[in-house]
């Protein structure tokens, strides 16, 4: 029974549905909006996606090249016990330089006049790293060898169009005549830029030696940081999630628990940086700037992440396998382990790897336990102390970079910020991977 | 088998196989089973009657207590099998399901080969010694499942590609394979089309020979064709419980006749 019977009202009729009627007109309108305002929402999306992605790489890509300065270079022995009984034994090592390269310039038919002080200023100090070579080398003592030295910061700024001609005005690190001179050298082949090996494989350097930052060790603490969430937090969370979703009661004391894990997913992250700080560093007393400190912060930032995609993807398991399993006399956690966790480990697998993602870039923590404000020079030793050597983390080496006050770090930190991205878009590519191999249909 | 004439079947006596005595279910506050006493045969085929929600599927998951899933679902009476009664304290549910084996509504093999769907059972409950003897249990599951011939050449492909009936066969077979005395079967026709409907119905006939088998139905024909005797619930009671025959041709109870002539549910 329907209204329109109800009230006697008449069908209408002689409707052509040629004809457009103003109700469909303006429904057809208000689609049309709807559509015009997700493809807008869309496109501004896409827009600063674009921005970001063309500063990142704009500002990122001077970090991977160096300019460098190529000599040929034969040091004698005689040279060698003369530079080596000298009382400063790198300068001796500085002035053989100087001669070789003249050397070089005459060969190649170059007049350039330089001194010893504008080729400091060009590259820094050389003797020390040649003579850290031929200490770790002597067999190439008497033979030439080609040496790829870094020029200075600015030298490479100034190739790379962040050091202006203009602004070195009262520089007493770099005069005008060094860029005459530099551009000489670059003119006759000696300075060439060459890929940035260093930075993607060294350590942290002192805040005076921007050229020779790398990220390699920070990348290592992240990695050791990584093990540690990965090895806790999977687990942990795999095993509270099949608890919660396929055994526990449903009474008020999950129901808590449920509300809390969704809350602790929300908690800002700096929140557990300072219990980090307080529970593993104070009175736990575990070494500070430590990964594996580093990693069980993050184990708790991730595990509420991990809990709830593990969670999602056993409800979407269906009941009805569960039920089949219940019917052929498995028991409960026959019927979850041999058929429901199968079915929801893509889904598992991707939340964790997402998980891992966002532990990789978060920052914030890694502040209050001590990972920045230092400089990580070196690699650990060993597996065991990758653990709980000092070390920095990929973004906490990036925000150590940009508060530095040299131009040329800001380079790095960029350039960290590339490195750091390419992690996060690997990560989540294998979890697209992973998803899709692994999902299967029923 | 197809035979309309279910006055002329011939019905002996046979050992009870299920007794139940006053049975209550409670969904939380609401009762979904009032006082069900009834007898289940041994080699017998039972069928459950009803209009929806009448509680019939609820009674028939209480007998291997797959109800137990359900939180807030109470079972109160007694549930003889055998004698024993399944809800004692002392019964393991799992090993309970091993003896009552259970036929879904919707066919829900497990998303893996055929050749494991059928084994599953037997391996989580050591029916089998070695390999061959695993084989042989797959082989005389799905002969008995009566769709050996059609999936004997591909055992190694997934049972979620068969078709609904065989899919449903399937699960039949992966029921028998775990050596069930009795086999529940909740609607196990609704989701298929006549032609495996009857393969089906074929299939419960044979097993008849070996197990107590109890079907829920919402067809009434389906009903008269398969079972030697049919329990007609309405309400969460049980009206009427009788021979197949007396039922479809002499209703005792008006609301009997009032459901198998179409005049409720």
């Amino acid at each position: 029974m329907t209204d329109a019977s109800l009230h006697g009202a008449a069908p209408r009729k002689g409707r052509s549905i040629h004809q457009i009627d103003a109700r469909t007109r303006r429904r057809n309108a208000t689609e049309a909006r709807f559509k015009a305002c997700g493809i807008a929402a869309i496109a501004i999306g896409l827009f600063f996606l674009v921005v970001l992605a063309v500063a990142i790489i704009r500002n990122g890509t001077p970090a991977f090249t160096r300019t460098v300065v190529e000599v040929n270079f034969t040091l004698t022995q005689a040279q060698f016990d003369e530079a080596e009984s000298q009382l400063f034994k790198t300068k001796a090592y500085s002035g053989f330089f100087n001669s070789a390269l003249a050397d070089q310039l005459t060969q190649q038919g170059i007049e350039v006049a330089f001194d010893e002080a504008s080729i400091e200023r060009l590259m820094g100090k050389v003797g020390n790293a040649i003579r850290e070579h031929y200490t770790a080398h002597p067999g190439d003592l008497d033979a030439p060898v080609t040496f790829n030295l870094p020029t200075s910061s600015r030298v490479d700024g100034y190739f790379n169009g962040r050091v202006k001609r203009e602004t070195l005005q009262d520089s007493r690190f770099l005069e005008a005549t060094d860029l005459d001179l530099a551009d000489q050298l670059k003119a006759a082949g000696i300075i060439k830029s060459e890929f940035n090996w260093p930075f993607i494989t060294g350590a942290d350097s002192g805040v005076d030696n921007p050229g020779g930052a790398g990220i390699g060790a920070s990348v290592v603490g992240s990695f050791f940081m990584m093990l540690v969430v990965l090895g806790l937090s999977l687990p942990i969370g795999v095993a509270a999630s099949i608890y919660l979703e396929e055994f526990a009661p449903q009474n008020w004391i999950t129901d808590l628990i449920e509300v809390n894990i969704s809350n602790l997913a929300a908690v800002p992250s700096i929140v557990f940086g300072i219990l980090g700080l307080a529970v593993f560093i104070q009175f736990m007393h575990l070494p500070q700037s430590a990964p594996l400190v580093g990693g069980l912060v993050l184990t708790l930032m991730t595990l509420p992440t991990i809990i709830i995609s593990t969670r999602a993807s056993l409800k979407s398991v269906p009941p009805s396998i569960r039920d089949a399993a219940l019917g052929v006399g498995a028991s409960k956690m026959q019927a979850v382990f041999h058929h429901v966790l199968p079915l929801a480990m893509p889904g598992i697998l991707t939340g964790t790897i997402i998980g891992l993602a966002q532990a990789l870039g978060e920052t914030a923590p890694l502040l209050l336990i001590g990972m920045v404000g230092f400089v990580a020079r070196g690699y650990p030793d060993g597996f065991l102390d990758g653990f709980v050597e000092p070390n920095s983390a990929m973004p906490a080496q990036i925000y150590t970079w940009a508060a530095r006050a040299d131009q040329a770090f800001y380079d790095k930190a960029w350039g960290g910020i590339i490195i750091l991205l390419i992690f996060l878009l690997t990560m989540n590519i294998i979890a697209i991977i992973l998803r899709r191999r692994f999902e299967r249909r029923w | 088998m197809n035979d309309m004439r279910p006055m002329e079947r011939k019905v002996d006596t046979k050992e009870i196989k299920f007794d139940c005595r006053n049975v209550q279910v409670y969904y939380g506050d609401t009762q979904a089973i009032k006082n069900v006493d009834v007898k289940l045969e041994d080699r017998t085929v039972t069928a459950f009657i009803g209009p929806s929600g009448c509680g019939k599927s609820t009674f028939l998951r209480c007998l291997n207590r797959m109800n137990d899933t359900i939180d807030i679902c109470r079972v109160e009476g007694n549930l003889l099998l055998d004698g024993e009664d399944i809800y004692d304290r002392r019964v393991d549910p799992v090993q309970l399901r091993a003896k009552v084996g259970m036929v879904f509504q919707k066919p829900n093999p497990f998303p893996k080969s055929i050749y494991d769907n059928i084994a599953y059972g037997p391996r989580i409950h050591g029916l089998a010694r070695n390999k061959a003897d695993l084989d042989d249990i797959v082989e005389k599951s799905l002969r008995r499942g009566a769709i050996w011939d059609e999936v004997k050449d591909r055992l190694d492909s997934p049972g979620t590609g068969l078709s609904g009936g065989q899919q449903q066969r399937l699960c039949i077979a992966r029921a028998v394979a775990t050596e069930p005395e009795v086999l529940l079967m909740d609607e196990p026709c609704s989701a298929l089309d006549p032609i495996a409907t009857a393969q089906v119905e074929e299939l419960i006939d044979e097993l008849r020979e070996n197990f107590s088998v109890v079907i829920v139905t919402h067809s009434m024909q389906q009903a008269a064709r398969v079972s030697q005797k049919t329990a007609f619930f309405h309400l969460g009671s049980l009206v009427e419980f009788g021979e197949t025959g007396a039922i479809f041709t002499n209703p005792k109870d008006p609301r009997t006749e009032s459901y198998i002539t179409g005049r409720i549910g």
